[in-house]
């Protein structure tokens, strides 16, 4: 255990060292970053000072070293825009995005939990059906569509609900619906599929022989088992919905991070969306490792590999 | 010997899957309206996109500011001449939608023929070939497969311009990596079996196994697996379009037509509607087909459902 702990710790660094060599390189390959990083309508000369200034015109590996080591320090550059410090900006954004994805998580869990089991434990019950066509809504319906369908039923038809912006509990609701829905299905057809799966195992068959009452056998015997693999999917879906939210978020106005990735990129604010992609890299990585210990403490058939 | 039986039996064996399959794969999919419906909406979309110069009443981008903004040819401001309307500059909204099939198949269709050709090549020299060829390709697939999806995508399209091919190449391999580690598991499942092991023996040059003895076997999951990323690339272009990272904006694809519909939602809703609605009647219809042909291939899940 201890062993393995260790070594998947490695190996996330490995992959965040791997993460800034990958966006360091992009940059450059197209030959001149420097294209990348001023205004459009800068002069020759403006474009010769930035190279100066930001140490453009020196070797690559020293560039590569410097940059690397202040990426290493949290030190992910400045915003061409906005004159700040791009770990700044992420952090004063952070909260608002979490508090989103939190809550399209927690949405997405209390629909797929009980709708996901019981269309497993009943096939072909209506609410089964229920269950495949939220499944299917998932893999089908672009978020950002639903968004801007929810914004025409629920804010401009009927009124109910505010579209724009974080000034109440209210605003959280449309967003949170929007972002939930990928996810939603996801979970819902990985939930079915295990329980279907499991009913067949052997356990479940002892279970019934011994005449264990149904209702005990899903709850005890299908259920657990069936939550192991949900595991590693909604930390998937955590780091998805982080990406994600730069739909969601634009539409509704949420000021997160999304919103300041489709501002960097419409800004071509280029050093931002690199210390935002850094980020976002990275955190997904440490929820990856974090879902693959919990994996491992929940399933202990897993920690043998 | 039973051994032999058993053998004989596997799925291992070259050609076995398909032969045994395909006449259950035709009787299934007539027998199931899911797949009939799949098969007859992706059919509509494939042809909508070839016959694209026949069907739209109009030029993509033709129109009159005299007919801009005007609603459904149901509505009470509507034209008849304009089906689904208009938009800000008076181009025929169902034209677009009809040319909008074009720039999403294309690149569903090739970002996933180039993501599989590298992807496959990456993964079967990976699982094969074993020791440093893998320990390198493997790094890169997990480092690549470690970034949210659209994240990556995001800071790769911000380095390069916007052009249907680039849009194709970015899809094809920042995809491939999906590609890599299905066919290196795959490889690494079947080189230890009889008739590899066999063919190795008997002196067969490297390529040949790969190719003629490896590679039919691949066929089955890489089908499906096409189809399911071709609906997702579906969606990413769409998203990316949305972010003013896909093809220019004059060109009507789905996700341009949506992010333009966007500022106009609240009084133009139309202009956002119908090309939504292609994304995920297209979407929907492909991951019919996905599933029918997943249960065609794979035999172990047919008894799920």
């Amino acid at each position: 255990m201890l062993q393995f702990l260790f070594r998947r710790l490695l190996q996330s660094i490995a992959l965040i060292i791997g993460v800034l060599l990958l966006v360091f390189f992009t940059v450059r390959l197209t030959g001149d970053p420097v294209g990348l990083m001023v205004a459009r309508n800068a002069t020759p000369e403006q474009r010769e000072a930035f190279r100066v200034a930001h140490g453009f015109d020196r070797p690559l590996s020293e560039q590569f070293l410097a940059w690397f080591g202040n990426a290493l320090r949290g030190d992910l550059g400045k915003s061409l825009r906005l004159h700040l410090p791009n770990h700044e900006l992420i952090m004063q954004r952070l909260p608002a995005t979490m508090e989103l994805a939190l809550a399209a998580l927690l949405l997405a869990l209390i629909v797929a939990l009980p709708l996901g089991i019981i269309s497993g434990v009943f096939p072909g019950s209506p609410l089964d059906l229920l269950a495949r066509a939220i499944g299917l809504a998932g893999q089908t319906i672009p978020s950002f569509w639903l968004a801007m369908i929810l914004i025409l039923v629920f804010a401009v038809n009927a009124r109910l609900l505010p579209s724009f912006g974080r000034d109440s509990a209210q605003h959280l609701i449309l967003p949170a619906v929007a972002l939930s829905v990928t996810s939603m299905g996801q979970m819902v057809r990985l939930l079915r599929s295990a329980v279907l799966e499991i009913t067949h195992e052997s356990y479940v068959r002892t279970a019934r022989a011994k005449g264990v009452r149904e209702a005990v056998i899903t709850l005890r015997h299908v259920t657990p088992n069936a939550l192991i693999p949900l595991v590693s999917v909604v930390g998937v879906n955590f780091t998805y919905m982080l990406g994600g939210s730069v739909y969601i978020e634009t539409i509704f106005a949420w000021p997160g991070l999304g919103t300041l990735l489709n501002d960097a990129i419409s800004d071509s604010d280029f050093p931002l969306v690199q210390a935002i992609t850094i980020f976002i890299a990275t955190f997904a990585i440490s929820i990856n490792l974090l879902t693959d210990l919990i994996y491992d403490l929940l399933d202990p058939r897993a920690g043998q590999r | 010997m039973p051994a032999r039986i058993f053998d004989a039996l596997s799925p291992g064996q070259p050609g076995r899957r398909l032969d045994f399959t395909l006449p259950y794969g035709l009787n299934r999919l007539l027998h199931d309206p899911g797949a009939l419906i799949g098969l007859v909406l992706v059919s509509l979309v494939v042809l909508t996109a070839v016959f694209a110069d026949q069907l739209a009443p109009y030029g993509p981008t033709e129109g009159s500011l005299l007919d801009s903004k005007k609603p459904e040819a149901w509505q009470p401001n509507g034209l008849p001449g304009h089906l689904l309307g208009t938009d800000q500059l008076g181009q025929d909204i169902l034209s677009r939608v009809i040319y909008g099939a074009r720039i999403s198949l294309a690149v569903g269709f090739f970002g996933v023929l180039l993501a599989s050709a590298i992807g496959v090549t990456l993964g079967m020299a990976a699982g094969y070939l074993g020791g440093r060829v893998d320990t390198a390709i493997s790094a890169v697939v997990n480092l690549l497969l470690s970034f949210p999806y659209l994240v990556l995508v995001i800071v790769v399209a911000t380095v390069f311009g916007r052009s249907l091919l680039n849009v194709i190449i970015i899809f094809g391999v920042t995809d491939a990596p999906v590609f890599a580690r299905l066919a290196r598991g795959e490889v690494l499942r079947l080189r230890t079996t009889d008739y590899v092991v066999a063919a190795y023996s008997l002196g067969t040059p490297t390529w040949r196994i790969l190719l003629h003895h490896l590679l039919p076997n691949l066929v089955g999951p890489l089908v499906t697996l096409m189809t399911f990323e071709m609906s997702a690339m579906i969606f990413y272009e769409s998203g990316l379009s949305f972010l003013g990272l896909s093809v220019p904006p004059e060109v009507p694809s789905w996700g341009n037509m949506l992010a333009l519909g966007r500022k106009f939602l609240y009084i133009f809703p139309w202009m956002s509607i119908y090309p939504g609605l292609a994304i995920s009647l297209t979407a929907f219809g492909v991951n019919l087909l996905g599933d029918w042909l997943r249960d065609v291939v794979d035999p172990r899940r047919r008894r799920v459902d």
